[in-house]
């Protein structure tokens, strides 16, 4: 193993991982804990392609929705056990990205927006009135699976260890260098012998696979949620700007995103929306003029500088 | 019943033009995407509101007011926003998450000032009685928003292709480097661009309430995915094609409304997707892409 990578998991991802174990014991809105971790996994998957790949998907809740159907049609329709069905919610959003491979030959806002439209479509496809019998439908998923908050955050946190680690295997591996150079300059990449098709095809499903288990992980402790709430499209907003904010391409970044900015929702997001959509739009503004390269480039621009 | 649907799906098409125009003229001269689109398509029908059913202005009145209002704020807009984002490493891409920013901002304020209530505005209030179609009837404000779309459409052609600006705009949007050689001042010419192109956004909104129902301020995102759709399938960049792919949506549209309604809110995403595979420059489009 690397020795930058492991000095990584255990500068980063370990103490993040422990905090997060430790906290319940001190905290006790155990919900709001989750969803934080739910979030981190989000941003850290949502990195994993645009931060090492440059597609940058507007459509990104599609596989966390598609892992919440994967859970729980593998629950009402083969009455697995809840852990199978985790995995199932992972092989539903593995099997949507595979189907969506081919808009990775689209380029920028066209490949941005055509996510965007493939995440419609499925909404609207698992809301259909006719699939009722299958999907539920419009009316949402009740489902009867033990409620087990322990486990649910237990297995986020794994998810999240697992998302964390890739990504820092990407950012000092041989194979993460070579998708980097690919970002930065493809045409040069390639001739240089790089298998650029194949890099961007591995960061793409493995950040489905990772909204899928998390979106599984969701729907479990969730058990009743209708098809709009899991294919919302802030899910997708948030992590693109999480990541923006802390630096995309990085380890930390996003974690700094998520604990700054999900933490400045929850204090004022939720008693006056408004007041947090107006800053949200403005802070992003703000971000793309100013800072396009998060927080994480700031110190190295002072560098520079100094 | 088919004619009847391919009918209303003409007056639909030239509608739904009118509504991806503005996002077109605006990709292709700058090579960003306008997320707030949307919202300056719920605001022309917030004017529309107040104005038409509020004071009881005449129709033709709303329209010059909304443009010209949506116009000049574009001016300084543009001014505030592009020329910074142009510095950025990938323009193009972070100006959907910039614009994404704008379009909260605005949906933000105007939920806060006004509330999220739906609103809308009987259609009878535009006057005349049901024109009779191939045997059926539609509102007449249908024709009436058709007939407004046909005119800017008329607008923009002329704006484009008989004037001296039409023709800096062009010469921008064919090559920008090119351009800047020959001493067009690029920011001027842009920036007017962003105001028509805003402008004629507002003018949709102004028939939205019409033609697409009750409205709130949060209808900017799907409203973004319908002009994204109609103008990837006429082409993107390319202002006039911007009518073909109206028509062609706008007649899918009523087809599938009549024949499969339970799946037609599909049929903007799948056209989408469907287009930029098979075809991503569009039906009439150059090729663009290069890699």
């Amino acid at each position: 193993m690397h020795r930058l990578f492991l000095r990584d998991i255990g500068t980063v991802v370990l103490p993040l991982a422990v905090l997060f174990a430790v906290l319940p014991y001190f905290y006790d809105n155990g919900l709001l804990l989750l969803n934080f971790v739910v979030f981190l996994v989000l941003a850290q998957g949502l990195n994993l392609t645009y931060g090492f790949s440059g597609y940058l998907p507007f459509g990104y809740v599609g596989f966390f929705g598609a892992g919440a159907y994967g859970f729980s049609m593998m629950m009402t329709l083969a009455s697995a056990p809840p852990l199978l069905a985790v995995l199932g919610g992972g092989v539903a959003a593995l099997l949507v990205g595979l189907l969506l491979t081919p808009l990775l030959r689209l380029q920028g806002a066209y490949f941005g927006l055509a996510s965007l439209a493939a995440s419609e479509a499925l909404l609207h496809l698992i809301g259909n009135p006719s699939l009722q019998d299958l999907t539920g439908g419009p009316y949402g998923v009740r489902l009867n699976t033990p409620y087990a908050p322990q486990s649910t955050y237990v297995l986020a946190i794994v998810i999240l260890v697992l998302t964390m680690g890739l990504v820092a295997w990407l950012r000092h591996s041989r194979f993460g260098l070579q998708l980097q150079a690919a970002r930065d300059n493809s045409l040069a990449a390639s001739m240089a012998g790089i298998d650029i098709v194949f890099g961007r095809l591995v960061v793409w499903l493995a950040s489905a696979v990772a909204a899928g288990l998390i979106g599984a992980v969701f729907a479990w402790r969730a058990s009743t949620f209708f098809p709009d709430a899991v294919f919302d499209i802030n899910f997708s907003i948030f992590a693109i700007v999480f990541t923006l904010f802390g630096g995309a391409g990085t380890l930390l970044g996003p974690v700094l995103g998520v604990m700054l900015l999900y933490g400045l929702y929850n204090a004022i997001g939720v008693s006056a929306p408004q007041y947090f959509q107006l800053g949200f739009g403005l802070l992003i503004v703000v971000l793309v003029l100013f800072f396009p390269e998060g927080l994480a480039a700031i110190p190295r621009r002072w560098a520079r500088h100094g | 019943m088919l004619a009847y649907a391919l009918a209303t799906g003409v007056i639909f098409g030239l509608y739904f033009a009118l509504v991806g125009v503005g996002m077109n003229l605006v990709f292709g001269v700058m090579r960003i995407v306008n997320l707030a689109h949307g919202d300056f398509i719920m605001l022309g029908a917030f004017g529309a509101f107040w104005l038409f059913r509020g004071l009881g202005l005449p129709p033709p009145v709303v329209v010059v007011l909304c443009f010209a209002t949506l116009f000049l704020a574009g001016l300084p807009l543009y001014y505030l926003l592009v020329p910074r984002l142009f510095r950025a490493r990938e323009p193009e891409m972070l100006s959907l998450i910039l614009f994404f920013g704008l379009s909260q901002v605005i949906e933000a304020v105007v939920a806060m000032l006004f509330g999220n209530n739906e609103r809308s505005i009987p259609s009878r209030l535009l006057g005349g009685g049901p024109v009779p179609i191939m045997g059926q009837t539609v509102p007449f404000a249908w024709v009436y928003a058709g007939g407004v779309s046909l005119v800017m459409l008329a607008g923009v052609y002329v704006y484009l292709y008989r004037t001296r600006l039409g023709r800096q705009t062009r010469a921008i949007m064919a090559q920008r480097e090119e351009a800047v050689a020959i001493g067009i001042d690029i920011h001027r010419i842009s920036a007017i661009a962003f105001g028509v192109g805003s402008g004629l956004a507002a003018v949709a909104g102004v028939f939205a309430p019409f033609m697409l129902g009750s409205f709130t301020p949060s209808i900017g995102v799907s409203l973004d995915l319908t002009s994204f759709a109609v103008i990837v399938i006429g082409s993107l960049g390319n202002p006039l094609g911007t009518l073909l792919g109206g028509l062609i949506f706008g007649v899918s549209l009523m087809l599938m409304r009549t024949y499969l309604s339970s799946f037609a809110d599909l049929l903007p995403n799948l056209v989408l997707i469907g287009v930029l595979l098979v075809k991503p420059t569009g039906l009439l489009g150059r090729r663009v892409r290069n890699a």
